[in-house]
């Protein structure tokens, strides 16, 4: 079993983070993945820094820039990443746009992942109906769950359709929004939780987008499997460095 | 083969729907109404009187006789630069801003380079009432002061991109990401035939007059509809879209697209996608773009701020891809010394992504019985401090 599809069975709220591969300082890959497991972080997403990323508001756009800046490459993350599964056990997500992964050629950034221990790749610009007529073999191959997202405007039809071709869990973007540019949720969106948690689907739900402090990881917990916090950790490693990630994760987990 | 968008949104390997998920419900919504707003008679009636009344449409087409003589060859130029507000761009903008309003929106978004798109959008909204915020690099927004002004006189709001570059593309990535966080009320007006289908299609039919035109103009004067060349400059495409889109399918009209080759291709500064670029994804669709080899998009170089992106059309990158299209790179001097040439043998002084289309004639011949059109995409207007520094005028 794919280690995405076993966390999902284990029975608790999961607390996913999102970090800017190569950011603060290009070696800092490790150090964070590492600190984030071991301060009771459920699962990761390392994102692939790139020059254009549209779906992000300011804070992982200049994350991004900057990991740029230090050297980060497909082929640097992948070296980083090479002895990950010595010491870490918790699933590993790929966040990245899709021309980095195309330039690479889509199999071999596939068999890549596979190597070095990824789990699952997020792909925001790659539609749902592409992957599913040409890559999905291809992802599978490689034992590759691919995530999609979901937004309040998806409608039903397509997010069952998403839930049909999908294995892992559905990524719930919390509102129509870049990265980063909420801060606490109102009762629309909290209907719009519980109206998916009502479709029944197939795939747990996890909440990303807003979420970054105790009170939003509650609410959106509430109704979903876990929730994802990318912009807020971004914020806290500019400030504090990687070194000290107990102070963020127990404020979100409330230790 | 077809050089028209197949029903999936692609030219030959090119173009689709590269957005994310948050993006899905506008383009679908205009994806699957784009073609039968346009087929309205309403809608038809509407958008060829502001063609005519408004634009000033049609647009001549004119002999350039001194021109013709100097590279012994019948040279005519489309005569976009008369277009109200000073270039072709407003032909789309007329079209997208009766679209929006079909579709029930209230808020016009748009990006900008040299800021002739910027200007075309506000000035329709200002003629629709309608809501306008346009988003230009910071760059340009220095390099580009008079059409700042002249926007914010149409009412709109200009709001700076920051990020990258911040040129156009920068500009184009802040209006994308407006449109993800309001994706309710509001229409994105993209100015080139670039971005996600239905975008280039949609684009290339509202330019799609500039052809059309020609046809019959070139007809009264020659007797035939079909020149030997249609030659237009290139950045993202949207003029030349236009000015081949009736010819696409007629092999005996041959098209020559013109880049930007900044300081020379191969300088590092630079703007000629055919060449540099490889097949990668930009701004929602599949083309050719200018890229490093890890997929990082780059950033391109050229004098005109029109012809400053990294990418081209999908259906540019196919015209290029099966030859259908001869792409020829101009620099920044080439372009720069054509400019004031045609300044004073016609008496037109052409935009600076003009004068790239007219810079091609040192180089390439033509039989003294071809009929070459070039369009004549904008004024120079914008760009008389450009010329001014250049020529030390």
């Amino acid at each position: 079993m794919n280690r995405i599809q076993a966390k999902l069975q284990e029975d608790k709220k999961l607390l996913s983070i999102y970090f800017t591969a190569g950011y603060p300082s290009l070696n800092d890959t490790l150090t964070t993945i590492e600190n984030l497991e071991k301060n009771g972080v459920d699962m990761i997403e390392i994102g692939l820094p790139f020059s254009d990323p549209l779906a992000d508001g300011p804070t992982i756009q200049v994350s991004s820039t900057q990991a740029l800046h230090n050297g980060m490459t497909s082929n640097v993350l992948f070296d980083q990443l090479k002895d990950i599964r010595k010491t870490v056990s918790i699933p590993l997500i790929l966040m990245g746009y899709f021309n980095p992964m195309l330039q690479y050629g889509v199999e071999e950034f596939c068999k890549k992942c596979q190597d070095v221990g990824i789990d699952g790749l997020i792909i925001p610009d790659l539609p749902v109906e592409v992957y599913h007529e040409e890559y999905q073999t291809i992802f599978e191959r490689y034992g590759l769950l691919n995530i999609f997202l979901i937004t309040p405007q998806t409608s039903e039809k397509r997010i069952r359709y998403m839930d049909s071709i999908s294995k892992g869990f559905i990524y719930t973007v919390s509102s129509a929004s870049t990265t980063g540019s909420q801060s606490g949720f109102g009762k629309n969106q909290t209907d719009y939780f519980k109206r998916i948690a009502d479709l029944k689907l197939v795939n747990p739900q996890i909440i990303g987008f807003g979420i970054s402090d105790h009170e939003t990881f509650s609410q959106a917990t509430q109704h979903a499997k876990g929730a994802i916090i990318g912009s807020a950790f971004i914020k806290h490693v500019t400030k504090h460095g990687v070194n000290n990630l107990k102070k963020f994760t127990d404020i979100i987990l409330k230790k | 083969m077809s050089y028209h968008v197949n029903e999936k949104g692609y030219y030959g390997q090119f173009g689709g729907a590269f957005i994310p998920e948050m993006l899905y419900p506008n383009v679908e919504e205009l994806r699957q109404n784009y073609l039968k707003v346009m087929a309205e008679p309403d809608f038809k009636k509407e958008f060829d009187q502001l063609l005519k009344d408004y634009v000033g449409r049609p647009t001549p087409l004119y002999f350039a006789k001194r021109m013709s003589k100097k590279y012994n060859t019948n040279i005519y130029l489309k005569r976009e630069d008369l277009c109200h507000t000073g270039a072709h761009k407003i032909n789309n903008t007329i079209g997208q801003i009766l679209m929006a309003k079909r579709l029930k929106k209230t808020r016009i978004i748009a990006e900008t380079g040299a800021g002739q798109h910027g200007v075309a959008t506000a000035t329709v909204c200002a003629l629709a009432g309608l809501e306008c915020i346009v988003y230009m690099g910071e760059i340009d927004i220095a390099r580009q002061a008079p059409n700042v002004a002249r926007m914010k006189m149409l009412g709109a709001e200009v709001r700076p991109a920051l990020s990258g570059s911040r040129t156009l593309k920068d500009a184009t990535n802040e209006a994308i990401r407006d449109w993800i966080n309001n994706p309710i009320d509001t229409h994105y007006i993209i100015g080139s035939a670039v971005g996600p289908h239905p975008y280039p299609d949609m684009v290339a039919r509202f330019q799609s007059v500039v052809s059309e035109e020609i046809k019959w103009q070139l007809k009264e004067v020659e007797g035939r509809e079909n020149p030997d060349y249609v030659v237009a400059c290139v950045g993202g495409g949207s003029n030349a879209a236009g000015a081949y889109y009736h010819y696409l399918n007629e092999p005996d009209v041959k098209l020559i697209a013109v880049e930007a080759a900044g300081k020379g291709i191969y300088t590092g500064e630079s703007a000629a996608t055919s060449v540099l670029g490889k097949e990668g994804v930009i701004h929602g669709s599949k083309t050719l773009l200018m890229q490093t080899n890890d997929g990082q998009i780059t950033e391109p170089y050229s004098i005109s701020a029109g012809l400053d992106y990294p990418g081209v059309g999908p259906m540019h990158a196919h015209l290029y891809e099966t030859k259908r299209a001869e792409f020829i790179s101009v620099t920044d001097d080439e372009a720069m010394i054509a400019g004031l040439e045609l300044s004073q043998l016609e008496g037109i002084i052409p935009a600076i992504e003009t004068s790239h289309a007219l810079a091609i004639f040192e180089d390439k011949k033509f039989k003294p019985e071809d009929v070459v059109v070039i369009s004549l995409s904008g004024r120079g207007d914008k760009d008389l401090n450009t010329y001014i520094d250049y020529f030390k005028l």
